[in-house]
Order: structure tokens, then sequence, then C-alpha cells
């Protein structure tokens, strides 16, 4: 009969600290290509509407006329960087999540 | 004269809604009605209305915690009727990213059932070392739970030096703690009390009941989806994991070494990984019929796709693991004490999201 086996993991932990981090102040960075935030750089696009096509969730919508317009929705988005991968301009890309969009404060 | 218990939807126990009615004589249950559908989202409906290539990332978000390996079922059923061959690496990339994610479901599943029966420490272990799985999938992929990596004809993203390195390193590191978890949960004998011999499943009831995974595993039945060598599993040649107790403890003990095994397997598909495309570009639209199974975290998963020249599908058709396992399940709890239902329940490691799609 075995009693306490995880003793030893236990006293470990208890002089090693905490495994977790204080959120709001320490928060952990991104990894390189991680797909937190998607971005536009306006100035590239050219409103094919390709992306708005691809996107499985409709978060997109490309307008030409009468005005030109790219509109996102952020909460519709789900991150699957489909949009990303049709952008004949490469114009679009994934940032990481503390990246702020333009309007944000 | 007996009562009746409702267990669920909301209990402690249960990471997701599913309600049993127990039926209790004193404290021993002797029926039990399941109820499902609290979590009913029509995702089998919605993918016939997006088109085939939209509908891999719908598919990827009817589970939460098999993410991956639904997308891949998914992608090998429309390669299968398109007949569009897939690259090596490919393969060999989503066997990589299907073992992370079957290492982190029965992390998951560990931790939660060390909760079920009250050892905290225990289930929060098992929770840190899942973290580091966690991020091997986000360093490689993008995402830490919907990996969106898998598309038709192959793979979106490649591993490099790097990636693969820090995902060796984690793996070295889940390794050494989970070794020594496992011992907790395999000889203490606080454990031991609450899931040897609890909810006992005979080989003959597992196989009428049609038990699939780890459920049908534990109870002596050899039936591993891995071995009829899908993606790359072919050249990795997968030796099952099976216990022949059929209890809580047996199938405890399965996943505990399928981690291990699963380490092994990730380690072995790294040193073979051969060099190659991606993915191999396709044109036009599946049509025809074709059934698909693979092995998932928790037991076989079955595809049924027809599609018919357009670029929706007209059918499509998922029955998870944990629906072929609901039944078992019914036998398990029935004639246990109440106590003992919700680790009973936790060592089928239901997945009500995939149940009800
Ligand atoms: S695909 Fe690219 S260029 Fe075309 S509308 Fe979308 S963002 Fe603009
Ligand atoms: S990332 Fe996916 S869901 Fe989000 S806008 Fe692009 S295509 Fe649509």
């Amino acid at each position: 009969m075995r009693v306490f086996t995880l003793f030893k993991e236990i006293m470990a932990n208890l002089v090693h600290g905490p495994a977790t981090r204080k959120y709001p102040y320490v928060r952990r960075p991104d990894f390189p290509g991680t797909r937190g935030r998607l971005m536009i750089d306006e100035s590239k696009c050219i409103f094919c509407g390709l992306c708005a096509r691809k996107c499985p969730s409709d978060a997109l919508e490309v307008t030409r006329k009468p005005d030109q317009m790219w509109k996102f929705d952020q909460y519709k988005c789900i991150l699957c960087a489909a949009c990303v991968e049709a952008c004949p301009k490469k114009c679009l890309r994934m940032a990481p999540r503390t990246e702020k969009y333009p309007d944000e404060e | 004269m007996s009562t009746i218990v409702p267990f669920g939807p909301q209990h402690p126990v249960l990471p997701e809604p599913i309600q049993l009615c127990l039926e209790l004589e004193d404290e021993r249950v002797v029926s039990v009605i399941p109820v499902v559908g609290y979590v009913h989202r029509g995702l089998e409906k919605i993918a016939e209305k997006k088109d085939f290539i939209q509908d891999t990332y719908l598919i990827e978000r009817i589970c939460g915690i098999c993410s991956f390996m639904h997308s891949m079922s998914y992608c090998m059923g429309i390669e299968e009727l398109m007949s569009i061959p897939v690259p090596p690496r490919a393969l060999y990339l989503r066997v990589i990213w299907a073992e992370l994610h079957r290492i982190h479901s029965h992390l998951l599943a560990l931790g939660l059932l060390a909760d079920a029966f009250g050892f905290e420490n225990l289930f929060m272990q098992y929770w840190k070392s899942r973290e580091r799985i966690m991020d091997a999938m986000e360093c490689t992929t993008g995402g830490r739970v919907m990996l969106s990596s898998c598309c038709i004809g192959g793979v979106r993203r490649d591993i490099d030096e790097n990636q693969k390195k820090f995902v060796l390193d984690q793996l070295k590191e889940v390794e050494k703690e989970v070794t020594s978890l496992n011992r907790t949960m395999m000889e203490d004998y606080s454990v031991k009390q609450r899931t040897v011999g609890i909810g006992v499943l005979s080989k003959e009831a597992a196989y009428a009941q049609g038990a699939v995974g780890p459920t049908a595993r534990g109870s002596g039945l050899v039936m591993d989806h891995r071995m009829s060598g899908y993606a790359a599993y072919r050249e990795l040649a997968i030796e099952p994991v099976v216990e022949t107790a059929g209890d809580c403890y047996a199938r405890t003990m399965v996943r505990c070494r399928e981690v291990m095994q699963s380490i092994d397997l990730i380690r072995r598909a790294f040193a073979q990984l051969p060099d190659s495309e991606l993915k191999t570009p396709f044109k036009g639209n599946p049509s025809g019929e074709a059934v698909i199974r693979c092995e998932q975290p928790r037991g076989e998963v079955l595809y049924y796709f027809r599609g018919n020249g357009t670029d929706k599908l007209e059918r499509l058709r998922v029955r998870t693991p944990t629906f072929a396992n609901i039944p078992a399940m019914l036998t398990m709890v029935q004639n246990c004490q109440l106590p003992d239902v919700g680790v009973i329940i936790i060592s089928v490691d239901p997945c009500v999201s995939c149940t009800e799609r």
C-alpha cells in the first residue's frame, strides 16, 4: 500500500513558486505566427472581394460601388486565416493578440 | 421505494452538459435514463450550406479537444472522394499534430478524473503538463485549440527546425512530469480505492454495445483504428494499448500508457519526417459517397460524405466516439453506488459537444 505518492512533486512545487503568471501585469508573448488578430493594409487593397468569398463565417464584407469598402466584423471572425491565404495583393496578415486595431484605444 | 435523482446537466464533475436520470434504491443505482441535447448546434446542417473548403474550418469546431482529428478526417474523406494524393510530409505532419492532440486530450481526461475523486493537486499537475502541449501546438500552428493547419490535399504549415526543437523539448519535460504523475495515478492507495473494481464493463458487453477507444481497450478489446494505417501510421507501426480488467482503473491505465505511446510516436515521426511538398493543388467538386474512420482520443470517429458535383456537400454525417460509448457508460453506471457515478462517467471521458454536434 503506497500513500503520499505525490509528496515529492508537492514539495518541489512549494520551492519553485507558482507555474502561473500574474496575468494582467505579466503577459506571455505570442509565438511568431500566432493567429491573434486580422490586420489589413488598406493602401494595398484592390477591393476584389476574394477574402469575403473565402471567409467561412461571413465576417468580411467588401463592396466596390458606390463606395469602396472593406468591412470586418471582429466578433464573427474565427481566426482561420483563409482570407490571408486568398488575398492576391497580400495586404491581409495575422498579427499577435497584443497588437491594437487602428481605431482601438 | 426508489428515488429519481437528476445527475447533470450542471454538475461539478461534468465538463459538459449531459443529464442522467438515476433511479436509486438507497444508494444503489438501479436504472439510468440519459438526456442529451443541451449543446446541439446543428453543425451537420450548416456544413451543407457552406462550400466544402469552408467546411474544413467548420468541422474542426465540432470538438475543442480533438479539433485537429476532426479536420483531418474530413480532409481525408474529401481527398478520397476527389482522389487527391497527399504528399508524404503532410501525412507525417498530420500524425504529429494528431498525436499532440491525443496527449493533451488524455492529460485533460486524467486531470478531470483526479478532480472527480477530489484529488485537486493531481488535477492541477496534469493540467500544468498539458499547458506545455498547448504551447507546442501554438508554436507550430498558430492556434492553441483550433489548429486550422489541415487542409484538403495536405497541410497549411510546415514545422521548421526551431519549432521541432521546441516541440521535442516540451515533450521531454512532459514525459518527465507525466511519468511521476502516472505513478500516483497507478499506485496511490486513495486513487485505487476510488477506481479499482468500479464501473466494470466486461469484454462481451463492450463488444455487444459497440464501445470504442480507451473504453473498449480497457475491457480487453484489441481495437485501435490507427492499426489500419491511415495517414502515416502505416510506417509507424502501432501497438495498441490494452488492459483487461474493464474497470475505471483499467481505462485510466490505458490513457496513462497512451500518453507515453504518443510521445514516442511523435519522436519517431520527427525522426522519419520526409521532405516533400506540403499540399497537392486540386480542382473541381466532390461527387459520390465515402466513409472514413479515424482514431480519436476517445475512440473511433466515423464520417459519411455524399457529394453531388456542386461545391456544397449533399450530406455529411459524423458519428463521434462518445455517441458510441454512451450505451456502455449506462451499463457501467448500473448497480454502482451514487458517489461513484461521477468517477465512472469521467473515466469514459465523454465529449458531449462532439456527440450532439
Ligand atoms: S482579397 Fe485582399 S485585395 Fe481583395 S478585397 Fe480582400 S483584402 Fe482587398
Ligand atoms: S480569419 Fe477566417 S473568419 Fe476571420 S475574416 Fe479571415 S476568413 Fe473570415
